[in-house]
């Protein structure tokens, strides 16, 4: 215990040292994220100053392996550092997809020399990485997908499309999907790498009800791929893709501590008596933050059971499904506290819509990285072992 | 602290679970009510269960019980929540145990608790005057003179209350109803001339009682605290009892849920089981996502009650989202095992009366959504 004790004292010494006091502020939106990645522009000096200290220490990451550049914590370590962050503030130094779903599958399926080249450069935000699953055809029914790979002996030539692939246009290497075996669903599946500057690959922006444009089609038109760059063997990507869906679940799930809505109603509407004036909102506000009380001790309680060695595995899939739910009714209530100011599009009062933006954002968080439907499906079966 | 049970909390678990399913399974409860007991429990179990140490989880060592805490209270609620297991055990190991150790006096603990662990006495609180919680609501009066005290008025919905050795009783020495102020608590003997204990069957089977205080006299060494000043120490009393039947209320759930699942698995129709029907299938799941977000909220609230202090929003969390759920899981139940789940031979019904009389129980959903909201500042 005193040597837990003796890291927080050093982490949260270092954390006052190291991380500058624009990084203690609130983010106010994804335009606030550090991304990494070749195209990326940072914000500000701070941002990237944050960056280099923490990657550094390998604590973009902390409990990765140092050997890859994590930070090689241990689990009791790693919540140390999370609390010791929350208690100044800090912003998350990076977020990636490298770092939610790539690296988990990469430390788990990839070979030695997989993992020494494609690691680091996560850790270090130098590389950004999109997710190339969903196809046109191929949505809740992910294991449809047809991106075709015809084998060339040391790579494959791919032609097909994929669809909702999230900032492939700002992303430098894709994490894929592709049909190596078209005479079996499942079993002809393989995960590649291969980066997006590849010649034959393009992307085209989709706009969002949101206004802005977060993901692309992306085309292949023969891509050549490397054979090197195949996580797993050859037919055999379901796995990994799946075991990456867990990670990316929880992640999506966690919503982090949003401010309670009390307060944002308190801050818009005033009190009387100590309390919110319109008593039916007041009560929907109670029964929400009731259900996200509840969350996220659940979220607790899953990152303690599993420290405690056991499996979250389909867990994952109540993470997922009703964290989302209840983030997109945070979002309807918020719109409901801003009452006409909720629905400003453009214009300074309003940072341009973003109240509006936000909330029609949350609507993909139930269908992003599988529906909650599909996310019910999987509870039925792998949980509660209903029969198909 | 982690938020998992420690191996000797999953010990306990283990133990309290088989002790209820052989003990007391709910055909013990069915049995009670069919014979019309009047104990409404059976006194053997109710004696193993001291012996157990069950009576004095709430108690600790030098006062003669278990010491496991309110952990510890909550895992064994929840375990006689899926039997439905009937005994005095809120009333006086939960209740009337927490009420003493928050407000009674060193030598008033040195009498009541180690009798209460060890199950020679059966105490319990009595609180509320009409339908609904409302412990500042109190009217009834304590009138002081000389050194001694005068009860008069009534209460309801006394758990256990007419088997009860001792009833702690909640009193106004001042202040208007409505009022916090002016609360104090009196420790009342069963025999007491004056006092008329009615026993009313409830629906689920077990009994509480309507106490009438007909001028009862008690001492001035009755008294529980302060004179006056009782509401605190009562509130925070009730908190950890709150929390505790949010732990009987999952209980509940659980095994409504368990053997929904069970039942969607068996039952066919259209000649496939009718768990795979895509439309219970997700209500099942949605049911299992609400009752394991319950059962976080209800082990933080146990964990933050161990470790002392305020826990009222912990506790009307807990107890809030419990009702909800009950509610949910036995209502689900019954209408995903279609007729038979209406019929009186099929155990849900005990399960979904037993639930509503707890979500009611020192504050239903409405009354603890309030509070959250207040404790939480809106
Ligand atoms: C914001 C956002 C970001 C995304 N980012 C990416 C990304 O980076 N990379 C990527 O590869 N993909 C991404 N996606 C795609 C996402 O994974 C798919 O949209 C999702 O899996 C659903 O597929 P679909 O859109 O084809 O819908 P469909 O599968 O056609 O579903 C339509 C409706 O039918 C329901 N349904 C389908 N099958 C079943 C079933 N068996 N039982 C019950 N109901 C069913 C669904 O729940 C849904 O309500 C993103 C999506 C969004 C919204």
């Amino acid at each position: 215990m005193s040597d837990l004790e003796a890291f927080r004292t050093e982490t949260r010494a270092w954390l006052e040292e190291n991380c500058p006091q624009s990084m203690r502020t609130p983010m106010k939106g994804e335009a606030d994220f550090c991304w990494g990645g070749r195209k990326f522009k940072f914000q500000s000096e701070d941002q990237k100053k944050w960056l280099e200290r923490m990657a550094t220490r390998g604590w973009t990451v902390p409990t990765w392996p140092k050997e890859y550049g994590g930070g090689g914590l241990s689990k009791d370590e790693a919540k140390i550092l999370a609390t010791e962050m929350k208690r100044i503030g800090a912003r998350p130094p990076l977020v990636s997809f490298g770092i939610w779903m790539l690296g988990p599958a990469l430390l788990k399926f990839g070979t030695e020399e997989q993992k020494k080249e494609f690691i680091p450069p996560i850790v270090r935000g130098e590389i950004r990485w999109c997710q190339g699953y969903s196809e046109p055809n191929a949505g809740s029914d992910l294991a449809a997908l047809a991106t075709k790979a015809v084998d060339h002996g040391d790579h494959y030539i791919i032609n097909g499309q994929k669809i909702w692939t999230s900032y492939a246009d700002k992303a430098d290497w894709i994490f894929c999907l592709i049909r190596t075996d078209a005479t079996v669903k499942h079993d002809g599946i393989s995960f590649v790498l291969f980066d997006m500057e590849t010649p034959g690959v393009s992307t085209k922006p989709i706009k969002l009800i949101s206004g802005y444009s977060p993901f692309c089609e992306t085309f292949f038109d023969d891509a050549k791929v490397l054979k090197k760059n195949l996580i797993g063997e050859e037919n055999k990507g379901w796995t990994i893709a799946k075991y990456l869906l867990t990670h990316e679940r929880s992640n999506i799930g966690d919503m982090g501590t949003p401010t309670p809505l009390n307060m944002l109603a308190k801050d818009k509407l005033g009190t009387k008596d100590g309390e919110l004036p319109d008593t039916m909102l007041r009560h929907q506000i109670a029964e929400h933050e009731i259900d996200a009380a509840c969350f996220l001790f659940t979220l607790e309680r899953a990152k303690d059971a599993a420290k405690a060695g056991g499996d979250q595995g389909a867990f994952s899939s109540l993470l997922k499904g009703y964290g989302t739910e209840l983030n997109k009714d945070r979002h309807e209530l918020i719109v409901k506290v801003n009452g006409s100011d909720a629905f400003e599009w453009e214009g300074q009062f309003s940072n341009n819509g973003e109240v509006a933006r936000s909330w029609l954002r949350t609507k993909g968080n139930s269908i992003e990285g599988g529906t909650t439907e599909v996310q019910l499906n999987i509870i039925s079966k792998r949980i509660l072992g209903l029969p198909s | 602290m982690a938020l998992v049970l420690n191996e000797e909390q999953q010990l306990l678990k283990e133990s309290a679970e088989g002790f209820f399913t052989e003990k007391a399974p709910v055909s013990q409860l069915r049995k009670l009510r069919d014979d019309a007991d009047e104990t409404g429990f059976s006194t053997e179990l109710w004696t193993e269960m001291s012996e157990m140490g069950f009576a004095g989880l709430l108690i600790d060592e030098d006062h003669g019980g278990t010491a496991f805490g309110c952990v510890g209270a909550g895992i064994v609620a929840e375990a006689l929540g899926k039997t439905l297991s009937a005994s005095p055990y809120l009333a006086s190991g939960v209740v009337a145990a927490s009420v003493v150790k928050a407000a009674a006096s060193e030598a008033q603990k040195n009498e009541l608790l180690p009798a209460i662990a060890a199950g020679e006495i059966i105490a319990t609180l009595a609180v509320d005057e009409g339908s609904r919680h409302a412990p500042e609501g109190t009217a009834l009066k304590a009138e002081k003179s000389g050194d001694a005290y005068k009860l008069s008025g009534m209460k309801t919905f006394v758990p256990e209350g007419h088997v009860a050795d001792k009833i702690i009783v909640l009193a106004r020495t001042g202040g208007e109803a409505g009022s916090t102020e002016g609360l104090s608590l009196f420790i009342v003997d069963r025999g007491a001339s004056g006092l008329i204990v009615d026993r009313t069957i409830s629906v689920d089977s077990r009994n509480w009682a309507k106490i009438t205080f007909e001028g009862v006299t008690v001492g001035a060494n009755a008294l529980l605290g302060a004179e006056g000043k009782s509401f605190e120490a009562l509130d925070s009393a009730l908190d950890r009892a709150r929390i505790v039947v949010a732990a009987e209320l999952l209980g509940i759930a659980q095994h409504c849920f368990n053997e929904t699942v069970e039942y969607l698995k068996e039952r066919k129709q259209f000649g496939v089981p009718i768990g795979s029907f895509q439309a219970l299938q997700h209500r099942a799941a949605q049911l299992f996502g609400e009752i394991e977000v319950t059962r976080s909220a209800i082990l933080k609230a146990l964990q933050v009650a161990d470790a002392g202090g305020n826990v009222a929003w912990f506790a009307s969390l807990a107890k809030a989202k419990a009702s909800k759920t009950a509610e949910l899981a036995t209502n689900e139940a019954i209408q995903m095992h279609g007729g038979i789940g209406m019929t009186d031979e099929f155990d849900m019904g005990f399960y979904i009366k037993r639930a509503r009389v707890l979500q009611h129980l020192y504050g239903d959903f409405n009354y603890h959504a309030d509070r959250f909201a207040r404790c939480s500042g809106y």
